[in-house]
């Protein structure tokens, strides 16, 4: 093949990327083509997704939102906002018109960058990310497909097709720290979501380890002081689910901020976030 | 400009020799893989030959297909110069990889009016005085006639979200706000 391919269906691009192994997949192109532009990535090769029409489309079943990896965030902010507040909220967040537009959920994954903004969601959510083989396909928990900074377990050969949100009945956040409302790289992103069937809270931590995170500790100690028929709880009970959240995180610092900023903020999110869901 | 190769300067000097080339891309040397191919731009096949498979499309739109409408700026979707229409859908063509932007349809801010003059928002922009050291004034052009061509009733607030992507540091952006409405209004009247 010569060094683009773009495959109109799953089969050919498995063909593509058996004739060149050492091509890149491109879904949305908003993380590859910054690398590329200052000069960190020279792709020997690309197969792109775009056309791929396993990966388009969403179905909302009763339990489960499944959504096809080349998705956009524009499609998300504004077509699933019923079914999934906290990734709709997320994907508001995600860059500018123009990024939200070109940016994919399957990107989202397949960067696995800290600082992605859908996967504290997804990983609050216990989704589950769909991975496809010329010889099948395999479904990987979020939490277990993001191994660290930018790594995941796709293998040489897989493409992430699905990504299968289930559905939850409760209040749900997402709040996120920057230098401003519009368009900023998290310093720190937190999403709750309250389960009121099953009783539990779940909260996904972003940019405050080299993966999205929980915090179980936090999560089962507040399970345990909700009132889950008023869903309300006592206030110190919400101060110390804020001071569990920070206690399980362990932030770097860097140029967008400092560790201990970073452990403060994702306390006072993580508290606020669940005081807005609180009666 | 850093002297570290490993941290880039998002308003670097085009013209620096960071490994980059002349124009912030490698030159076609060494392991740089070509390919040729046919964009659809503002109406036009336009070939691109023998062209490096990492090119942005902005690149490939000024270097190659002479449109210099879109600028360069920040070349990491940050900026909102670049801005595009791509299938209908606002892009910032830095982020789009031009040899996979085939079959695609493209608008720049060329391809606006058709061929000469002003479109109604770029006039209003000029009689509102919108336009200052005028250099985002065409991602600001694409992105605000994609909004009023979508949503004709947005508010102002919607308006604002729709722009949030496109920086200028010289307006404040009261004038390209200023600049909307008229437009608003002047298509609400034409529709009257």
């Amino acid at each position: 093949m010569s060094a683009i391919a773009r495959p109109a269906d799953l089969p050919e691009a498995f063909d593509a990327l058996d004739a060149r192994p050492d091509a890149h997949l491109l879904a949305g192109g908003t993380d590859f083509m910054v690398e590329v532009n200052f000069g960190h990535r020279r792709p020997p090769a690309v197969v792109s997704l775009r056309r791929l029409p396993e990966l388009q489309g969403y179905e909302i079943g009763p339990d489960e939102v499944d959504i096809g990896a080349g998705v956009t965030w524009r499609t998300i902010e504004r077509e699933l906002a019923g079914e999934l507040p906290a990734l709709a909220a997320a994907a508001r967040t995600v860059g500018s018109p123009q990024m939200r537009n070109a940016a994919t959920i399957g990107g989202n994954l397949g960067t696995a960058s800290p600082a992605g903004d859908g996967l504290p969601v997804l990983v609050a959510a216990d989704a589950a990310v769909v991975l496809a083989g010329r010889d099948g396909e395999r479904t990987v928990p979020v939490a277990d497909f993001v191994t660290g900074v930018k790594r995941t377990v796709l293998r040489p050969g897989e493409i992430i097709t699905r990504v299968r949100v289930p559905r939850l009945a409760g209040p749900q956040e997402f709040l996120k720290v920057g230098t401003r409302n519009a368009m900023v790289i998290s310093i720190c992103c937190a999403a709750l979501l309250v389960d009121r069937a099953g009783r539990t809270v779940r909260i996904g931590l972003g940019s405050v380890a080299p993966t999205p995170v929980r915090a179980p500790d936090a999560e089962s100690y507040i399970a345990g002081q909700i009132d889950w028929d008023a869903l309300s709880a006592p206030p110190d009970a919400v101060a110390r689910f804020g001071e569990l959240v920070r206690d399980a995180v362990r932030p770097i610092s860097d140029h967008r901020g400092t560790a201990a900023y970073r452990s403060r903020a994702v306390q006072v999110i993580a508290t606020r976030a669940l005081e807005r869901s609180l009666a | 400009m850093s002297d570290d190769p490993g941290v880039s300067d998002a308003l670097h000097d085009p013209t620096t020799d960071d490994s980059r080339g002349a124009q912030g891309f490698p030159r076609p040397d060494g392991d740089f893989p070509l390919a040729t191919y046919l964009l659809s731009v503002n109406g036009r096949e336009l070939p691109v030959d023998d062209a490096w498979i990492g090119e942005s499309l902005l690149y490939v739109l000024r270097e190659r297909l002479g449109q210099p409408g879109s600028k360069n700026a920040c070349e990491q979707g940050e900026c909102g110069s670049c801005s595009v229409l791509m299938d209908g859908a606002l892009v910032a063509s830095c982020c789009v990889l031009a040899a996979d932007a085939v079959d695609a349809t493209l608008t720049t801010v060329e391809g606006l009016t058709g061929g000469g003059g002003l479109s109604d928002v770029q006039r209003a922009f000029v009689e509102q005085g919108a336009v200052q050291c005028g250099f985002c004034i065409p991602g600001m052009i694409v992105a605000v006639t994609d909004l009023l061509d979508r949503s004709p009733a947005a508010s102002e607030l919607e308006m604002r979200e729709a722009i949030s992507g496109n920086l200028c540091r010289c307006t404040g952006y009261g004038r390209i706000v200023a600049a909307f409405h008229q437009v608003q209004q002047e298509r609400a009247d034409a529709r009257a």
